[in-house]
């Protein structure tokens, strides 16, 4: 193989550009390979398979999520695409890359905590408290919690008891 | 009109359908509250834990159905009554007219997700894969619906007067339902032998030292138990089952395969 013929990207290498493009329908600062929804690209004899893991159960972006995908996978003229549903190991907000964190931030939404070694431990229903999350605009962390459940399954909302602001926060899971 | 579906009633889709209805059940009657919630929050709330619910139970409905080649739409919606094995505990109403009571509603909550928690973290290791897999999501999930209800639990029992009065009268109302959530039977004895899944009933020492101390601090006063046994895990429901299903089965039986 010469220099130009390794120049050239692959078909899988392509794919994954194209991806880092399509945006998550419910969070639109955020692409899927920013989010971990897209686990892996390969080729299977004609077809490109993409591989995809659901965030919530009940996700209502998942279908929409499927089709743009594929749309746009195939509209680079990389089909055909196969999309296969992959449960295990379930998503964690843990994949969130750092970049994608950023961009959360930057959108006006809390990144989710890292998660590791926490999220085994026994939960207490009494007495509880939430462990404050830092506003995304002035980065202060005397915030509150105003509702566990937010416009969309992934997201809580919180208000800034110094900036005034209220805020979502993408609940680590 | 539609023609109902008949299922094989094997131990393993019946194991899988308790957890599934339970799960589809209790969505439909969160669903309810859409628009009619006390205050915005709550109503956001109860429909997403009512979208989760949902999900896992076209996961597990899937599963349930598929060495039928049933699909989860067929599973859902063309079953007869006594083909629903769901405990009767979350097909009981929200409370007297619509949307019912706030305060039966999140303790049922609190008592339905601390038993699906407990349920999927023993179903992490279950010999089928899949059910593994959907656990392992759903777990995450049950986890923080279990809070939220008890977070409220505690709110308004430990609250003013008429809200203890509430909270009580509501733990009086549900408490017979809950010994079936614990009940043995050949079902839950295939599934443990087969490695599918655990028995319920060694869910019920957690569950009880789970819900004991919160109903303690919520100021509530924990009901004697009795030996009533509701039996809709067998697919016999109360009265109120009739009229759930045909509100979520009508559509799909009126214009068959219809989606959207």
């Amino acid at each position: 193989m010469n220099a130009a013929q390794r120049a050239v990207p692959t078909r899988v290498q392509r794919a994954w550009d194209v991806l880092a493009g399509v945006l998550d329908p419910e969070v639109p600062a955020l692409s899927l390979c920013d989010l971990g929804i897209v686990r892996d690209v390969r080729e299977d004899g004609e077809a490109l398979e993409v591989v995809l893991t659901p965030t919530y159960s009940g996700c209502p972006a998942t279908e929409v999520i499927e089709r743009s995908v594929a749309e746009a996978v195939e509209g680079a003229g990389l089909g055909p695409v196969r999309l296969k549903l992959q449960r295990a190991p379930a998503w964690t907000t843990d994949w969130i890359s750092e970049d994608g964190r950023r961009k959360l931030r930057e959108y006006g939404i809390a990144p989710p905590g890292h998660l590791a070694a926490g999220a085994a431990a026994p939960i207490r229903l009494v007495p509880r408290r939430i462990a404050p999350v830092a506003c995304p605009r002035c980065g202060s962390t005397h915030t509150e919690q105003l509702s566990a459940f937010g416009a969309t399954a992934c997201k809580s909302l919180h208000r800034c008891l110094d900036c005034r602001e209220p805020f979502e926060h993408f609940k680590p899971i | 009109m539609q023609a109902s579906i008949s299922l094989q009633r094997d131990a393993r889709q019946q194991y899988l359908l308790r957890i599934g209805d339970t799960c589809l059940i209790l969505a439909q009657r969160l669903g309810e509250w859409t628009g009619h919630a006390p205050v915005l929050e709550e109503d956001i709330a109860l429909a997403n834990m009512a979208l989760d619910l949902l999900g896992q139970a076209r996961a597990v409905l899937t599963l349930a159905g598929a060495p039928q080649g049933l699909d989860e739409d067929q599973i859902a919606f063309l079953r007869e009554e006594r083909d629903y094995f769901n405990p009767t505990l979350v097909e009981l109403p929200n409370g007297e007219g619509r949307p019912g009571d706030f305060a039966l509603t999140v303790l049922r909550n609190a008592f339905v997700s601390t038993q699906l928690k407990l349920l999927w973290q023993r179903l992490l290791d279950s010999s089928d894969e899949e059910l593994a897999a959907i656990a392992a999501k759903a777990v995450k999930e049950a986890r923080y619906h279990q809070q939220h209800a008890a977070d409220w639990v505690l709110r308004l029992g430990d609250g003013t007067q008429e809200s203890n009065r509430r909270m009580q009268a509501a733990l009086d109302k549900l408490w017979p339902y809950v010994a079936e959530l614990f009940a043995q039977d050949e079902v839950d004895e295939a599934a443990a032998e087969s490695g599918l899944g655990p028995r319920w009933a060694e869910l019920r020492q957690e569950w009880l030292s789970e819900i004991g101390p919160l109903l303690q601090a919520a100021t509530l006063a924990q009901p004697a138990d009795r030996p009533f046994l509701s039996t809709g895990r067998r697919g016999v429901h109360s009265e109120h089952m009739g009229y759930i299903l045909a509100e979520m089965q009508h559509l799909q039986r009126a214009f068959p395969g219809g989606a959207w």
